[in-house]
């Protein structure tokens, strides 16, 4: 299927993520047979992992990866009020990220001023 | 049913316990929908790649649909109920009183009961619970040795005339198999109405407390989860693990296991579908999630499905589009199973609704 390209992303791409990997097969089969695995139930559960795969979705602003595993998580009985709260976790660290520089800041103007 | 009696009723059912919910019927708001070949219409309808069910079946192996027998007896005993909720596949409601299932009727399905190897007796509605006859059909199925099961709102048992239930349902080894669509508030009260959270906690609790959910099989528990939304259940024995924790955690509830079925594309859900801009995707991923390995566990192979009024059907979603049986006379008195065994399933595209995925019955997962 081909697209019109007025937008950088689509939503019909994630459907046909499969299809990334055309020119290079073997490097697609790995890298989908481990994410596979990634998710697969194991000391975290699928539920779990779906969670922490939202919140990341989110700090890394995937619009594909949000959809898929928005879906998901409902599918696994997460609910909106808990995938808000995973959201705010991802926003916490990125805030939080932000702001632990700032002792770098800190550290520079305490040795540069009087 | 008298009107007279019928008006008092209604009433009490909507000022107690259906006074939560914004949705109506679709038989009282009189919408195209009511009719079940305008539903049936609304999904051939549809531009849907790989959308013809004898086809996929086919491509997967079979040979259409047959049936092998009746174990399990379905009887819908009436479309009455106290809730009116948004993804109800029979638009059951308070004000569907003429579909009760009368005396006569149900001695049809004890008498038709005994022709056949049935063990089980799947009691439903509606709430099945309203029926005047609830008690003896009940019953008349325990002195047969059967097991009986009891497909319950969970809130019914709150009603004053249902106070006594849980123990009288305990007394009897009857299961109770309890719709709750979530094992939280937001999800449930959105599907069924506000409040219905709190209440089904109750109720819970009422089973809880006559033992049911503790692992004694005369007492089985069952939670029937379906999605609050236009997606698939996941994988029925996590939600099962998450929700044993999270009931005992947060309300002190115990239940023995739980069953997930998808939603039907048919009656409310299927106008809440198309009124969202939902079915096509809907039908989409259904028909993608077309699992060959759901087909050997689908109900209808084994269910015998009665409606209110005597008649057969191969399911319960079959029963509400109104295709009956593929019978010469497709009604509870006529019904013999030497002739009727092994008669081919009808299907149309919400049968795609019990293949998607890990699949859906009565009973659950199917693969």
């Amino acid at each position: 299927m081909s697209h019109d390209h007025h937008h950088y992303y689509d939503r019909a791409h994630l459907a046909e993520f499969g299809k990334v990997s055309d020119a290079s097969p073997d490097l697609g089969k790995k890298f989908f047979d481990w994410y596979g695995a990634v998710f697969a139930e194991g000391a975290l559960t699928a539920r779990e992992k779906s969670i922490v795969a939202l919140a990341v979705a989110h700090a890394v602003q995937c619009p594909y990866c949000i959809e898929a595993y928005t879906t998901d998580c409902l599918s696994k009985g997460v609910d909106h009020e808990q995938m808000t709260e995973a959201l705010h976790v991802a926003v916490a660290i990125r805030g939080g990220a932000s702001l632990v520089h700032g002792m770098q800041m800190r550290e520079t103007v305490k040795k540069a001023g009087m | 049913m008298d009107g007279g009696r019928g008006g008092e009723r209604s009433e009490d059912l909507a000022t107690g316990l259906g006074a939560g919910s914004a949705v109506r019927s679709l038989l009282s708001r009189r919408t195209p929908l009511v009719d079940p070949a305008a539903q049936l219409r609304m999904l051939d309808a549809l531009e849907l790649a790989n959308g013809d069910f004898e086809v996929a079946l086919k491509a997967a192996g079979f040979d259409g649909l047959h049936t092998r027998g009746v174990s399990i007896f379905q009887i819908n005993i009436g479309k009455l109920c106290n809730m009116t909720c948004r993804h109800c596949h029979v638009d059951a409601g308070p004000d569907r009183w003429a579909e009760t299932m009368d005396l006569e009727t149900v001695d049809a399905c004890l008498a038709a009961l005994d022709r056949t190897n049935a063990t089980t007796v799947d009691i439903t509605g509606g709430a099945p619970e309203l029926n005047p006859h609830f008690r003896y059909l009940v019953d008349e199925c325990v002195k047969r040795g059967k097991h009986v099961i009891d497909r319950c709102n969970l809130t019914v048992l709150l009603l004053p005339r249902c106070a006594d239930l849980p123990q009288w349902l305990a007394d009897r080894g009857v299961e109770v198999v309890a719709s709750l669509p979530h094992d939280r508030r937001a999800n449930t009260d959105a599907q069924r109405g506000d409040g219905t959270f709190e209440k089904s906690v109750l109720a819970m609790r009422a089973l809880n407390e006559v033992g049911y959910g503790k692992g004694d099989p005369a007492r089985r528990l069952t939670l029937m989860h379906n999605p609050a939304g236009a997606y698939l259940p996941g994988s029925q024995a996590a939600i099962e693990r998450e929700w044993k924790a999270s009931l005992q955690r947060n309300h002190g509830i115990t239940f023995d296991r739980l069953i997930a079925l998808n939603n039907m594309p048919i009656s409310r859900f299927l106008e809440w579908l198309d009124s969202t801009g939902n079915l096509a995707p809907y039908m989409k991923k259904l028909t993608d999630a077309f699992n060959p390995g759901a087909v050997g566990g689908l109900m209808c192979l084994d269910t015998l499905s009665i409606g209110w009024d005597g008649r057969i059907y191969d399911c319960d979603f079959n029963q509400m589009l109104a295709m009956d049986a593929d019978m010469e006379r497709p009604h509870v008195r006529d019904y013999r199973p030497e002739l009727h065994d092994g008669r081919r399933v009808k299907t149309a595209r919400h049968c795609f609704g019990c293949t998607a995925g890990a699949g859906s019955s009565c009973g659950g997962s199917t693969s």
